[in-house]
């Protein structure tokens, strides 16, 4: 037990453990020391002069946010002088603020004008001229409007101690101090738009918000963001079926504040004007809307009858469709189809990974042990591009609590601007470059082992057999690219059993049917089957989809409801943001299909609503017999799926490659993705494929 | 040939610091030898640190820079057992309008600054100094490299320093224009390559100060004061002040006065002595209107409360400050509104803009000083003026918002009458635009 | 980027003064003496500085906007300071001002067409008790009357 003190607090007696800050102390006792600069997390500034409380027996007034509380303290933070010094306080940050709340995108949301209301006075004594500077843009992302700003200096904290990146600073002095850009007049950096959401004023505002809408008039959805694997709850603000922007600011979910430029602004595909709205089918060279109950009726037609002649069915499912959607298309394929050969683009050797780890316990690490950890090891992967959440746990574990951070790479990574040690090494020697850290990290107290796709097979037991060596507790993520991939392996989108892999089908000439849920193998692999029949359910009409008989058009993640698992096997709920017109989940399309196939199929497959599935992957998934309240309250439960020997399964593992603005298909329909100017992983990524719109 | 002076000495002076000052050549070594120079040292070498820091203590000297800290005590906080390098940092910033000794220390004897550097250096067991000096002094920066080249060469700076087995390295490094770099630890930020933004305090620069290390920091004078005190003893060199305010100290008389100049007077000198005796009175036998007693920052005295002895402890407790040794002397005819503008426009430009009562306040300030002065006054300023300006005092990151206030807060309270009389004279003043 | 053979030298011992790892030191000196010797802070020099320093350019951007003795755009050839600051001005410092003004028929920070002299009115340069006081580039002046500064700039004028 930590040692704690007693002080008071307005009259009232209050203990907090010694070394906490007043500020704190104060919040957790329900009193409100009110501050724009005191950010938790992040460095302290004393600059705002917000939180000056009354500290008997101290001359003058004290600095709430870097006091620490003292046995004995007495404190007033409702007194006559400290109320007037608030006042005053806002009083001096009004001069130069333009006071155009009518037309800033903040107005309903602003910490300034709360404070204002709260703690300021009715009116102004200023009546010179205001400093006045231009708005300014810095990215399709960024805008900064200055004399809107207050120099809280969280928008540079967050850039540089939270994301790493560093790419705002201070320029000039006095009055006509402000925030500035990397690039003099423009911003290079990760387009995260953390520092527009930390903004506690209007002074940073996005391009993709801006001037859309006033806060109160959206509605408000917390649902997990579909494009990389790290699982970030993203809130989505929608009006009118749109979704205006993407944020997290009550820090719901497994990652806090923290979101990426995907997570945050990543939503626009989802209203590309090339979105499928209709049922498509394949007239000549070309296609035609058709109805669904048309397309739906051709679909199981040629379902039935392949099945009934024994024909051969390929089924390749998706990274982004939830862990229902997944369970049921591989229920529906096994059972309902007769058929093994059933696959996803497996990413990272998940297979290899729980075989591995069978019967071991407390080995997977969750999203928050990489905040926790003592040490973190990195192999393989540039973490920051393509786990961006990951990233900054591990770059807060290393503010907050000194964590180590080791770095095996084939070049350049960000983790090794905190690296203990980074190692470079070519493709193939990683094992050589993670043995090479054995003295230091043996001497760690625990230990996280991140590994990209290069870690496979007999090099991923390796790298388990040398983790089990260290004689440190240790605990593994197996890295793998998007928002479900963990959940597609889980939920048995993989070829077992002696089914064929992805590659196999796309190979194998004799395929009568090839059904692709969500994924695009035909970006990069061509189709021998000529005479396949291809049902594809997509978004958009991808090269897989220029191949397709028949086109459903598939609702994306934000706007359906179900599950998905993280890379670290950690499972949330989704919650439907808006409905696309035309557009059906997943699971609705496979329902329409059993039911256009006659109640035998019906049966066989269950019931298509995302609730009943759940149950039943509850009960049947090996490590899923997760805990409803979590998920259901917006948490993360975490899986433990180490279900056994899997054999080794045919077909390759490899990530796309993905980089901070690039997310499989989903970002070629992004225009902000696109609009942005940073090559992509031209920052700091060290892979050269992965473009934008890499296959998958 | 005597090196000529700025100004002519005063035969009322006490001259202890400035002893050299005048002697042909006072800033080379030869001559500094010549005259005591580097004794102290020797007898430092076989003092312990211990002893060192409570001679420094009984001197009663306190810091020369403008707080007035007491320097054995600023001493005694660095860790000297401390496994980290332990650096000495002088701060020779020296820009607090109406303060101009450091430079005459530095540029007629620049040695004596360089022992008490090395003195602190035994007690502190550091052997790295770094002198900050003001971008606009450069050509004391050019004069200091040479010294210092000169020291080397001759084996007072360096390895096995006077054949004692000390070493000591000694830097000189440029500001480049920003008050409040004369803040200690804005210094030390500056110092690091930054900008000048004053530090969270605590960590205290003694515990970690430059790059993180111990560090100790004084002002030029503070510095040049040392070898006197360790070759004469703490006590000879309190005796020469009052209790509390050991010694002499370089006081800058400027403004109304026959004779401008930089005057070493002891402890407790009068104030009036010294304007109308040392500083030979005011020209035209114009009546005092006003004293700064110790530079731009410290509240501003009317003329009847200048009867009193120059020590920290007196201007303590009439409400002002002895700070950085700055006299700056107005006569009757001194538009106030426009002397505290001028204040005023100084602290503006200055702020580091960190915290918002000073970045926001002293701009205000200014527009209304200004508009007030443009013949733009209303009634109300006066009372705003002082307003605003208590709503700075005691609430900024650093002293500089202090700075800002105390004197625009005694100008407007002690010279309202001036103010008042501009808005009488002021047609505009009728004409209330809001 | 390249200085003179001199700069360069007093580069190379500076970097040497600071202790190891910590070049960021520099920044604030080697931006002034590369001032002085290429006429004002460009994005080149400033990329350079970053360079030598082992810092971000944007940190070594946020250094040049806070110092008032940096400089984007080159000054004159000769820069003439004037103090007005509170011991200046009691002594006519003002009024120096206001005629340096008529006499280079240019304002605050504003060069001459032939490049010849820009003028600043500059804060407490530490010459109060010899006040008023005017720097023409790094050279004090003290006691400086109307006619004084007549002479000097003519001095600079023919010199040039």
């Amino acid at each position: 037990m930590a040692e704690t003190v007693k002080l008071t607090i307005n009259g009232s007696p209050i203990e907090a453990e010694k070394g906490t800050l007043l500020i704190e102390a104060a919040r957790a006792n329900g009193i409100e020391i009110p501050s724009f600069c005191y950010y938790e997390g992040l460095t302290l500034q004393a600059a705002c002069r917000m939180c000056l409380v009354e500290v008997e027996k101290t001359p003058k007034l004290q600095v709430g946010c870097t006091l620490p509380v003292a046995e004995g303290m007495v404190v007033h933070t409702e007194s006559e002088v400290v109320r007037q010094a608030r006042k005053g306080t806002l009083e001096f940050l009004l001069t130069n603020h333009p006071l155009d709340c009518p037309v800033c995108d903040k107005g309903g949301e602003c910490e300034l004008q709360d404070m204002v209301f709260r703690y300021g006075a009715g009116e102004s004594r200023f009546t010179e001229r205001k400093q006045h500077v231009d708005e300014q843009q810095w990215s399709p992302v960024v805008f900064f409007d200055a004399p809107r700003c207050i120099l809280c200096y969280r928008c540079v904290r967050v850039c540089n101690e939270g994301m790493g990146v560093n790419a705002l600073g201070v320029a000039n002095r006095g009055v006509i101090a402000e925030i500035v850009p990397n690039h003099h007049d423009h911003l290079e950096c990760d387009e995260c738009g953390a520092c527009i959401d930390i903004c506690p004023v209007g002074a940073l505002t996005s391009g993709i918000y801006r001037y859309q809408t006033r806060p109160w008039e959206m509605n408000h959805v917390g649902t997990i963001c579909t494009h990389c694997a790290d699982g970030c709850r993203t809130t989505l603000g929608v009006r009118n079926e749109k979704i205006i922007r993407g944020n997290n600011r009550d820090s719901s979910g497994i990652n806090g504040e923290f979101l990426c430029i995907k997570g945050r602004y990543g939503f626009d595909f989802t209203e590309h004007p090339e979105r499928l709205q209709s049922p498509m089918a394949r007239v000549g060279d070309g296609f035609e809307p058709v109805s669904w109950s048309k397309a739906l009726e051709i679909v199981a037609g040629k379902f039935a009858a392949v099945k009934k002649r024994a024909g051969r069915f390929g089924v390749i499912g998706s990274s982004h469709t939830t862990n229902e959607e997944n369970y049921f298309l591989q229920k529906f394929a096994r059972q309902a189809l007769g058929t093994k050969n059933i696959d996803h683009h497996r990413s990272g050797d998940l297979t290899t990974f729980v075989d591995a780890l069978t019967d071991r316990a407390n080995v997977l690490a969750s999203t928050a042990d990489l905040y926790t950890a003592k040490a973190v090891l990195v192999v393989a992967s540039d973490l920051s591009q393509q786990h961006p959440l990951l990233a900054n746990q591990i770059r807060a574990n290393v503010r907050h609590h000194n964590a180590h951070v080791y770095a095996v790479t084939a070049g350049p990574v960000r983790e090794d601007q905190q690296a203990t040690a980074s190692v470079r090494v070519q493709k193939g020697g990683e094992l050589a470059g993670v043995e090479s850290l054995r003295g230091k990290l043996a001497a760690e107290g625990d230990l996280v082992i991140l590994f990209g796709d290069a870690i496979q097979g007999e090099s991923l037991r390796k790298l388990i057999a040398f983790g089990d060596s260290l004689g440190v507790p240790v605990k593994y993520v197996c890295l793998v690219d998007y928002s479900n991939s963990r959940g597609a392996f889980d939920m048995g989108l993989i070829p077992r059993e002696g089914g064929m892999s992805r590659e196999q089908m796309l190979a194998a000439a004799d395929l009568d049917v090839l059904w692709v849920v969500g994924a695009n193998p035909l970006k990069s692999a061509a189709l021998a089957a000529k005479g396949a029949f291809v049902v594809v359910q997509d978004l958009f009409m991808t090269e897989t989809a220029k191949r397709a008989d028949i086109v459903f058009p598939a609702a994306s993640a934000y706007e359906k409801s179900g599950t998905v698992t993280n890379v670290c096997g950690e499972v949330q709920k989704l919650k439907a943001a808006i409905k696309v017109m035309g557009a059906k989940t997943d699971l609705e399309i496979f329902g329409l299909i059993a039911k256009e196939m006659g109640p035998e199929v019906v049966k066989t497959v269950g019931i298509w609503s995302p609730d009943k599935v759940f149950e039943e992957i509850r009960k049947t998934v090996h490590g899923y017999d997760i805990s409803v309240p979590v998920i259901a309250t917006g948490g993360a439960a975490p899986t433990m799926p180490l279900n056994g020997r899997v054999a080794a399964l045919p077909g390759t593992v490899a990530s796309a490659g993905d980089t901070l603005f690039t997310s499989g298909t989903l970002s070629r329909y992004s225009k902000i993705l696109n609009s942005v100017m940073e090559s992509p992983g031209g920052l700091y990524s060290v892979k050269e494929s992965g473009g934008k719109g890499s296959a998958s | 040939m005597p090196t000529k002076l700025y100004n002519e000495p005063s035969p009322l002076e006490t001259r202890v610091l400035s002893k050299r000052f005048g002697l042909a050549d006072s800033h080379t070594l030869d001559v500094y030898l010549a005259n005591d120079g580097f004794k102290a040292f020797l007898k430092a070498h076989e003092m312990t640190p211990a002893q060192i820091i409570d001679e420094v203590k009984a001197s009663a000297l306190r810091g020369r820079g403008g707080a007035g800290f007491p320097t054995g005590l600023k001493w005694s906080f660095v860790p000297r057992t401390s496994p980290k390098p332990k650096y000495i940092v002088i701060n020779a910033d020296e820009s607090e309008p109406g303060t101009c000794k450091d430079r005459l220390l530095m540029e007629y004897d620049p040695y004596q600054m360089i022992e008490g550097i090395l003195i602190a250096g035994m007690a502190m067991d550091s052997h790295k100094g770094y002198l900050y000096i003001r971008g606009e002094y450069r050509y004391l920066l050019d004069h200091m490299d040479k010294v210092i080249a000169e020291a080397y060469s001759r084996g007072y700076l360096g390895k096995n320093i006077a054949g004692t087995g000390f070493d000591f390295d000694l830097y000189t490094h440029s500001g480049a224009g920003a008050y409040e770099c004369g803040e200690e630890t804005a210094l030390l930020d500056s110092l690091e390559g930054k900008r000048g933004i004053p530090r969270m305090k605590p960590p205290f620069p003694a515990v970690a100060g430059a790059w993180a290390s111990p560090t100790l920091l004084n002002n030029v004078e503070t510095f040049s004061s040392i070898p006197v005190i360790i070759r004469d003893g703490g006590p000879a060199f309190a005796a020469l002040g009052t209790p509390k305010n050991g010694g002499t100290r370089l006081v800058c008389i400027s403004g109304h006065v026959n004779k401008p100049g930089v005057y070493e007077l002891p402890l407790g000198f009068p104030m009036l002595k010294a304007i109308y005796e040392v500083a030979g009175g005011i020209p035209g036998g114009k009546k005092l209107k006003a004293v700064v007693p110790g530079g731009s920052s410290c509240p501003i005295l009317k003329a009847d409360e200048c009867d009193i002895p120059m020590d920290y402890d007196t201007l303590a407790k009439i409400g002002s400050m002895l700070g950085s040794g700055g006299m700056v002397v107005l006569d009757e005819t001194t538009d106030m509104v426009k002397f505290a503008l001028r204040i005023m426009r100084f602290y503006a430009h200055e702020s580091c803009g960190w915290c918002i009562p000073c970045r926001e306040g002293t701009t205000w300030l200014r527009k209304i000083l200004q508009r007030f002065d443009d013949g733009g006054g209303r009634h109300d300023d006066v009372a705003l003026l002082g307003e605003l300006s208590k709503n700075m005092l005691g609430r900024t990151f650093c002293a500089l918002g202090d700075a800002a206030a105390m004197p625009t807060i005694s100008i407007v309270d002690k010279f309202a009458a001036d103010f008042e009389k501009r808005l009488a004279g002021s047609a505009k003043s009728q004409l209330v635009v809001v | 980027m390249n200085f003179s053979p001199q700069l360069e030298q007093r580069f190379a011992k500076m970097l040497e003064s600071y202790p190891e790892g910590r070049k960021r030191s520099a920044v604030v000196p080697m931006l002034i003496y590369a001032q002085d010797e290429t006429g004002a802070i460009t994005e080149e020099l400033i990329a350079e500085v970053a360079k030598r320093c082992e810092v971000a350019p944007l940190q070594v951007d946020e250094v040049v906007g806070y110092y008032s003795m940096l400089h984007r755009k080159p000054l004159g050839k000769y820069h003439v300071q004037v103090c007005t600051n509170i011991s200046c001005m009691l002594v006519g410092g003002t009024e120096l001002y206001e005629h340096a003004k008529k006499k280079l028929g240019i304002g605050h920070k504003q060069v001459t067409s032939d490049g010849q002299f820009s003028l600043e009115e500059v804060e407490c340069m530490g010459a109060c008790s010899w006040a008023p006081a005017v720097e023409i580039n790094y050279d004090f002046h003290h006691h400086v009357t109307p006619e004084r500064l007549d002479q000097l700039i003519e001095a600079v004028r023919k010199r040039s």
